[in-house]
């Protein structure tokens, strides 16, 4: 078992070796090269570990004790369950993919530049491997901050670069806003953390579930809630940092600052699903302390339904991607939220699958388009790009829920969850689910159909060469059969494969009522999408109607926040911290010692007069004095 | 009085009279001079004690001490020598810094 383990993450961290050491000095197929044969040799890793999981014989990996504290020990040990198996294959195989595709995307960086991308980028996918394969919650955070720290670096990958007109950010302060977003979810993860040590006295997971059931019940621990509501709460904060949901989603619209591979890999398919993965693994804890039903899926739902109003009126191609990753994330909370954990896990796959192939073409599209994201600029592509757009397009169906594509199957299990359990989830989520379906459609019409309403743009745009369009295709394949190959019902693959770690709750018969009530909204929005958005102009998108200035504004999110917590904080700073307290307290500190000496020094100066025979008297009194003290004592 | 006592008194004296010498004494060599004297009178009191325990370390210090005036006296008076070349005096109070 060791040698599949080395396998998956052994060749990263040479590949971050050798290009973060040496990267200035590799040619640059080197780098490209090195880095995608690390991250291909991980992938055959996990599809080695998982048959062995499959088989049932593999148990918990102790690699080496981390630290020992007493009674208290934390490992650094990895568990190979079902769960952290798909995590890893999913993980693995669509960097795999996007590896590849940057190849071609980053051509034009230098030598430098490219070295460091995959530095960043097999760092990332260490750390990712990290999270999930971590049998505790302490070696899980670790991979946690990782992958913060790889998202932080690749969002500002382009960090000299300065506002480009009509952007409301740029590269550098976009990283920070994420750093320091994911820093407010990462808090309550901390706190999450020590509460389970003070229960429980372990950090690993089975020792936890088992113990779990004993504190059901206990004495409130605040506001009148016990302390497993408190864990879970706290666990779920962090989820609500990392996976980009209400109140913290801000970060993740910025983050598409960065490079699109990095949107693809770490915005949409991997990192951010990183707190769907906590609550399925926790789901113990979740379904003992009952938050899901009262917590997670209504916030899951509330941003699903918000972020998809975003998504219909944004003009940029990467931003409608980034507010529906958000939309999809706000669905997987509605499922692991509702106790229907295969459902979000197996949409966490779908969706990694025709989100990152979403990205993928948008960053073809960009690279056509010489960088340009704007869609009113756009129009006509699917002439001049064949491949991005049918791509695209399968991609935008399956996304929609379109009958027997994947993004059907796992959208449909949750809203199933919800129908079951809460009519309220289920209305917002089949509207939602028709939003989405719209806003795809609406991007479709308005970037691949219709005239170019940029011709110069238009006539320089060509297809990607074939290290782009090869991961494409094959992304497409799988947006389009996971679905029914693996059967995301009770008794498919996946299912079945998840259901020893997984906690399954049945409310009620299945019923096919919400899967008719969800295709039609969706395809409803598909048909209409197409029709009102094919052939507009530039002018009259720009003219829309007088719902969609609030949304299209993002809500004014960012500006509350600025007004409530950044100018305050700012203000603060600038006025109280820097003028008075950086000035004169702490500078007064420093400058009082210093002042201080220089008189001691001013004093004492007097005795150097460099006449030898006053140094000879202070020789002879001091001898005289030695004596005389010794003397009496 | 005792020889003892005797001997140890006039070392005292001469090493009182080798400090007020150097401490105001203007000229050098009378301040080298001095030095001198105080070593003079702790190699008195070296052999007094010596006599007086009946053994010979004391002796054997009082050659140590000869040895190293004599090469002390050489550098001395070489520093002397330069010191006046450079500022055509041997006033101690003249030499305050080593630069110029």
């Amino acid at each position: 078992m060791l040698a599949p383990t080395a396998l998956l993450f052994l060749p990263l961290l040479a590949g971050v070796l050798i290009n973060g050491l040496l990267g200035a000095k590799l040619p640059k197929w080197f780098s490209a090269a090195l880095g995608c044969a690390a991250m291909g040799a991980s992938f055959l890793g996990a599809l080695i570990v998982v048959p062995l999981v499959a088989a049932g014989a593999v148990g918990d990996q102790v690699l080496w004790t981390w630290m020992a504290a007493g009674s208290f020990t934390v490992d650094v040990a990895l568990k190979f369950d079902a769960l952290s198996c798909v995590m890893a294959l999913i993980i693995t195989g669509v960097s795999f993919l996007i590896h590849i595709y940057a190849a071609g995307y980053m051509s034009h960086e230098d030598k430098r530049g490219l070295s460091r991308f995959y530095t960043y980028l097999n760092l990332f996918v260490f750390s990712m491997l990290v999270l999930v394969l971590g049998n505790n919650y302490a070696l899980m955070f670790v991979g946690w901050e990782g992958v913060g720290l790889c998202s932080y670096l690749l969002i500002g990958f382009w960090y000299d670069r300065e506002r480009k007109e009509g952007d409301s950010t740029f590269p550098s302060q976009a990283a920070k806003k994420a750093f320091i977003v994911n820093r407010i979810g990462d808090f309550g993860f901390l706190i999450a953390i020590f509460l389970m040590f003070t229960t429980f006295g372990t950090l690993q997971f089975d020792a936890i579930y088992a113990n779990a059931q004993s504190v059901v019940g206990g004495p409130a621990l605040m506001w009148g809630k016990p302390v497993l509501w408190w864990i879970t709460a706290l666990l779920f904060v962090g989820a609500i940092g990392k996976s980009a949901q209400i109140p913290l989603y801000v970060w993740l619209p910025d983050a598409m600052q960065g490079p699109t591979p990095v949107s693809a890999l770490i915005h949409a398919a991997t990192m951010v699903t990183a707190g769907v993965y906590m609550v399925a693994r926790s789901n113990v804890l979740y379904t003992l302390a009952g938050t899901g039903p009262s917590l997670v899926a209504p916030i899951g739902i509330i941003t699903a339904a918000f972020a998809a109003t975003m998504a219909l009126t944004s003009f940029d191609f990467k931003g409608v991607l980034a507010y529906s990753t958000v939309s999809q994330l706000g669905y997987m909370f509605v499922g692991v939220g509702l106790g229907a954990y295969s459902a979000g896990v197996a949409h966490l796959m779908t969706h990694a699958f025709f989100k990152g192939l979403l990205f993928l073409t948008a960053g073809s599209v960009l690279h056509a388009m010489r960088d340009v994201g704007d869609i009113r600029r756009m129009g006509g592509l699917s002439r001049k790009m064949p491949i991005t757009f049918i791509t695209f397009a399968v991609a935008a169906l399956a996304i929609g829920g379109f009958p027997f594509l994947s993004g059907f199957f796992s959208k449909d299990a949750i809203l199933l969850a919800a129908y079951q359990q809460s009519q309220w989830i289920f209305w917002l989520g089949a509207i939602t689910a028709g939003l989405t379906a719209l806003y795809m459609f609406r991007l479709l019409a308005i970037a691949f159909l219709g005239e170019p309403r940029d011709r110069e743009l238009h006539d320089a745009a060509h297809e990607s060469p074939a290290v782009m369009t090869l991961p494409l295709i094959i992304l497409a394949v799988l947006s389009a059969t996971a679905g029914a190959v693996l059967g995301m019902h009770e008794d498919g693959l996946l299912y079945r494969f998840l259901s020893g770690v997984l906690h399954v709750e049945h409310h009620g018969a299945a019923t096919m009522t919400p899967m008719f009530i969800s295709v039609a909204l969706g395809l409803v929005g598909m048909v209409v999408g197409l029709l009102v958005y094919r052939g507009k102009s530039a002018d009259q998108l720009n003219h829309g109607s007088a719902i969609s200035a609030l949304p299209r504004a993002k809500w004014y999110v960012d500006e509350a926040y600025d007004a409530a917590i950044v100018r305050p904080i700012h203000d603060v700073s600038r006025s109280v911290l820097w003028r008075f307290v950086d000035k004169w307290i702490i500078d007064g500190v420093v400058n009082a010692s210093a002042a201080a000496v220089y008189a001691a020094g001013g004093v004492l100066r007097n005795v150097q007069t460099g006449v030898v025979q006053t140094y000879a008297a202070l020789i002879l009194a001091g001898t005289v004095a030695l004596l005389f003290v010794k003397a009496l004592l | 009085m005792s020889d003892f006592a005797i001997c140890l008194a006039v070392s005292a004296a001469l090493f009182t009279l080798g400090v007020v010498g150097v401490l105001v004494k203007r000229n050098a060599i009378v301040v080298f001079m001095c030095i001198e004297l105080m070593l003079n009178a702790a190699n008195l009191a070296f052999v007094t004690f010596s006599r007086q325990h009946g053994t010979v370390d004391g002796q054997i210090f009082v050659f140590f001490v000869m040895a190293i005036a004599a090469a002390e006296v050489a550098i001395g008076l070489s520093i002397i020598v330069t010191v006046f070349r450079n500022r055509a005096s041997i006033n101690v109070d003249d030499v305050t810094m080593l630069r110029r």
